[in-house]
């Protein structure tokens, strides 16, 4: 087994090098191998190997069968899968999980972009008690923010109290009971969730970019919007990356607010994956059907976050 | 920088603006717990009398005592032992030359795509005939196995910078043995990086509720803050908005307290562990 790339040194090519590259670049240690390395590795891979990896193989297997939990399992192949994909319900829910993605990943990253596109422009006053406080949605418990958020939009809540107070009274209405509003109702929860974490990493990535760049497009009779698209956006591509794998993430894994604002409801309304594989545990009893939604879940999670690395990459090579 | 000032206020104003959106839900709580119980609240009211009535019957109705006791059990054990771990294995990852090196990373660096919504059935299949389902442990070992994956990968990149200078390898010329270096010269100055990966840690840890939800279905004694709060929450027959708001408060307190002592390192280590991901 060969160490990859410049980890593949000797020990005085080590030594030459400038100590700026050093930390540039992380290498691969250099020297000779170290059996001890197993030992420290052990803890960390034995609680891996049973608690993550152990139960993702079991995942897969009980996917193949139908069981209720107590009788006997009975293979089935991929009838569990073809569920999935027909059930009206399942369906349902997988389609709601992508609507979700429109409010975790990409309003949150637009309207972070366009507000960190103006404060590349102008020096913020009080930078730091800003991104604090934009920050708190993303701490907070999420079941604490869908008590919050309950009360938000309840019948006689702040939202509509709010509406009434400027005259729209008529727009006013159950919020997470209405058939047309449940899910983007919803969807703003996670929206305000995920924006603090898109905006602190956008915030912190807009001041690496040397300001020698605006001044050129400046210089060159940028005005906002172009110097937006010639210097803020293509700069930051790096933190979009990963503020897309992670809101993405979130919008499709989404469980702790469905359950405790919606379980669901109305009807199928906010039905999401999630919440499906709970209940082919504790209520449909369906485990087989349970597990093969997870396997979708996080086929789709790898699909997403291969892609988005793949097009940063393809990205890179092209600029 | 060329600015006008106008584009300075707006600038401002937006900032104003999110910051009023980021804070007001959670206030809205804060000022509807802070009513008397079973006044009847709507909208923008504030609180005439301050009231802390609706602390006290959520902690005596909701066992908040005991969750909370039980969230911080849990919590404490998962970020002791993961950090730990993480501590060990990053050490190896950062430091050492052996076969399988990069092989076994990117394994344990897969572990972060892993949705743990997709293991909780095997999960709750395997604790049950373990007989460990209802026990803390049940969330606390799974907690540990997937945290491993995040703090190797912390522990790494903080080991990385501080080896990338001459220390450990003016030890290993002394002779210095692997642990020695890892206790006397790593360990010391690695001190802010461990802060941070135990504070993210803690936060995950005591925020988890699926896990809790699944794996603690029936035992009352062992239920977390999260999952006790989605109970009380839930009960419709005591459920007043305002007992339930202040309920919420409870839990989420030692977070916000977490969060604001430590609360540059928290961003920071967000933003760099972020973007070296």
């Amino acid at each position: 087994m060969e160490p990859s790339g410049p980890g593949d040194r000797s020990p005085r090519g080590r030594a030459n090098r400038p100590p700026r590259a050093d930390r540039a670049a992380p290498r691969g240690p250099a020297g000779r191998v170290q059996p001890v390395a197993y030992l420290y590795l052990l803890p960390a891979f034995a609680f891996f190997a049973v608690f993550a990896v152990a139960p993702l193989v079991h995942a897969f297997k009980l996917s193949f069968y139908e069981w209720n939990g107590i009788t006997d399992q009975s293979w089935v192949g991929l009838d569990n899968y073809v569920t999935v994909f027909t059930d009206p319900k399942v369906r349902a829910a997988l389609w709601n999980s992508v609507i979700l993605i429109v409010f975790y990943a990409v309003l949150p990253i637009s309207v972070a972009l366009a507000v960190v596109g103006l404060m590349a422009r102008v020096r913020i006053r009080g930078r730091t008690a800003f991104r604090a406080v934009l920050f708190v949605p993303t701490i907070l418990p999420l079941t604490v923010v869908a008590v919050a958020w309950r009360w938000v939009y309840a019948p006689d809540g702040p939202l509509n109290f709010g509406l009434d107070l400027i005259g729209l009274d008529f727009v006013s209405r159950a919020w997470l009971g209405d058939f047309t509003f449940a899910l983007p109702s919803m969807g703003m929860v996670g929206t305000w969730v995920t924006f603090g974490l898109v905006f602190v990493l956008f915030a912190a990535g807009v001041q690496k970019i040397p300001p020698e760049l605006y001044e050129s497009a400046r210089l060159d009779g940028a005005g906002i919007i172009r110097e937006f698209f010639a210097v803020t956006l293509p700069e930051l591509r790096g933190e979009i990356t990963v503020a897309m794998i992670l809101t993405v993430t979130a919008a499709l894994r989404n469980f702790d607010l469905v359950f405790v604002m919606t379980r669901g409801g109305p009807g199928t309304n906010t039905e999401v994956p999630s919440m499906f594989i709970y209940r082919s545990v504790f209520q449909i009893r369906e485990i087989g059907l349970g597990a093969a939604i997870g396997v979708i879940l996080m086929l789709e999670l790898l699909a997403v976050n291969l892609a988005v690395l793949w097009y940063r990459r393809r990205g890179d090579l092209s600029a | 920088m060329i600015e006008s000032r106008h584009e300075r206020r707006f600038v401002h104003l937006v900032l104003v603006g999110a910051s009023v959106i980021a804070l007001y839900p959670f206030v809205s709580i804060v000022l509807l717990a802070l009513n008397p119980p079973g006044k009847r609240v709507s909208g923008f009211t504030i609180p005439s009398t301050i009231s802390f009535e609706n602390f006290t019957l959520a902690w005596q109705r909701g066992g908040f005592a005991q969750a909370l006791f039980s969230s911080a059990v849990v919590a404490v054990t998962v970020v002791a032992a993961s950090v730990a771990f993480s501590i060990l294995a990053g050490y190896a990852f950062a430091t050492m030359r052996f076969p399988l090196r990069n092989t076994l990373f990117v394994i344990l660096l897969a572990g972060l795509m892993l949705p743990y919504e997709a293991l909780i059935v095997p999960l709750y299949f395997d604790f049950r005939s373990l007989g460990l389902l209802d026990s803390r442990w049940a969330v606390i070992l799974p907690q540990i196995g997937f945290s491993v994956s995040f703090g190797t990968f912390w522990m790494r990149t903080a080991f990385w910078a501080q080896s990338g200078g001459s220390l450990v390898e003016a030890a290993q010329l002394d002779g210095a043995n692997t642990w020695d270096i890892l206790r006397r010269v790593l360990l010391p100055v690695s001190g802010p990086a461990i802060m941070s990966l135990s504070a993210l840690l803690f936060l995950f840890a005591w925020n988890d509720f699926l896990l809790a939800l699944v794996l603690l279905p029936q035992n009352e004694a062992a239920q977390t803050a999260p999952l006790a709060l989605s109970f009380f929450a839930g009960l419709r027959r005591g459920g007043e908005p305002s007992t339930i708001a202040a309920a919420a408060l409870l839990v989420a307190f030692p977070v916000l307290i977490v969060y604001i002592v430590m609360q540059r390192r928290f961003i920071q280590g967000i933003t760099t562990g972020a973007t070296k991901g």
